[in-house]
């Protein structure tokens, strides 16, 4: 599975991984519904680890697409919310 | 329910198959997106040129910065030595504002460097994408069918896509934040120019006017207030303590002479006998 953190790079992870990924980016979700800033960071920064420490950097000359594409590292909790929301980062 | 790279996938992977779609042969896919990536390339190199600007701006600035700084210390001693207290006191506290400019000028200079480091990386990796892909449709080409190397070469396509959003995206951030400093570069000047970092020589007799009562309240007086009892005790002890970073100059001075003096008069001997 490839995982792309916007504006940083592509990371491959293995298919071991997925579920525990799937369970960070869910929890990243959740916790951008709130107000806190703090917490949605604390979340977020939780699942950007994981991709860093259990990815391997995808080689820059490599054309495969990504199968999953996080926000940037330093989304903050509005915009992850209207991207949740459907008013995309990515201008028309 | 989807997590939140489902929804930025959707919306990222939509975007690209739109860009892609704008062209129903895979000759023309390439060119179409080739063109693109040109543009985009120019765009970044525009962009990366644009923060260095930004960023020397707010260098420039807090040199300046620095400069007055440097006049103020000096000139609160000077004050003080002639027993003006209040003087001395408005030259501290405007030496205070500049200290917390200088403190948040710091960690934006930082920022605008970290971007254009990324910047300058996104660059870099679009166009390693961009020599594998066309290399890549060559080899596309020799091997396939027409249909077949069509679906190819828009996979391939596909990925350089991702690249040109994210580049793309990276970009918008990037600017937007390069907004934001030269706003503060220019609330920064407009402070300037309302004298806020004026020294006092531009004060009319030592006069307290709109803007040193401001300061007074917008300066931490406790910190001025230390500041101005070490100058005190400076100046009672009659040499400059090594305590004030700013009037070091004054004192390393000193210091320095005194301790040249003491190896001449200590271990030279030593060495000059040995030598003989």
């Amino acid at each position: 599975m490839i995982v792309r953190v916007s504006t940083e790079g592509q990371y491959e992870l293995g298919e071991q991984d997925k579920a525990e990924f799937d369970e960070l980016d869910n929890a990243a979700v959740a916790s951008c519904q709130g107000e806190d800033e703090a917490a949605f960071h604390a979340s977020f920064d939780k699942l950007l680890e994981f991709v860093r420490s259990h990815g391997k950097r995808v080689e820059g000359d490599d054309l495969r697409g990504s199968d999953v594409i996080l926000p940037p590292p330093d989304v903050s909790i509005d915009e992850a919310r209207a991207e949740f929301s459907g008013e995309g980062l990515i201008p028309g | 329910m989807p997590g939140l790279s489902g929804r930025m996938s959707t919306v990222v992977k939509s975007k690209i198959s739109r860009l892609l779609d704008k062209a129903e042969d895979p000759s023309e896919t390439l060119d179409y997106s080739y063109q693109k990536q040109i543009e985009l390339l120019q765009n970044v190199k525009k962009g990366i040129a644009d923060v260095v600007t930004s960023k020397k701006r707010l260098q420039l600035q807090e040199e300046k910065l620095k400069q007055q700084m440097v006049k103020l210390d000096t000139q609160a001693r000077q004050a003080l030595a002639a027993g003006q207290e209040d003087l001395a006191r408005t030259a501290l506290e405007r030496k205070n504002v500049i200290q917390t400019e200088l403190q948040s000028l710091d960690a934006q200079i930082a920022q605008l460097e970290q971007q254009q480091e990324q910047m300058t990386d996104s660059e870099q990796k679009l166009r390693a994408k961009l020599e594998q892909f066309r290399s890549k449709k060559e080899v596309i080409k020799a091997q396939y069918s027409a249909a077949e190397a069509q679906v190819k070469i828009s996979e391939a396509a596909t990925g350089v896509g991702e690249e040109m959003a994210d580049v793309g995206l990276a970009m918008q951030r990037a600017m937007d934040k390069t907004e934001n400093m030269k706003a503060r570069a220019d609330a920064v000047q407009e402070l300037e120019a309302a004298g806020t970092f004026d020294d006092l020589t531009s004060l009319d007799s030592g006069g307290q006017d709109d803007i040193d009562r401001q300061l007074a309240q917008l300066s931490s007086s406790s910190e001025v207030d230390s500041d101005l009892a070490r100058m005190k005790a400076e100046l009672a002890s009659g040499q400059p303590s090594s305590a004030g970073e700013l009037g070091a100059g004054a004192g390393s001075d000193g210091e320095s002479a005194t301790a040249t003096e003491a190896p001449a008069a200590a271990d030279a001997p030593a060495p000059e006998e040995s030598g003989q």
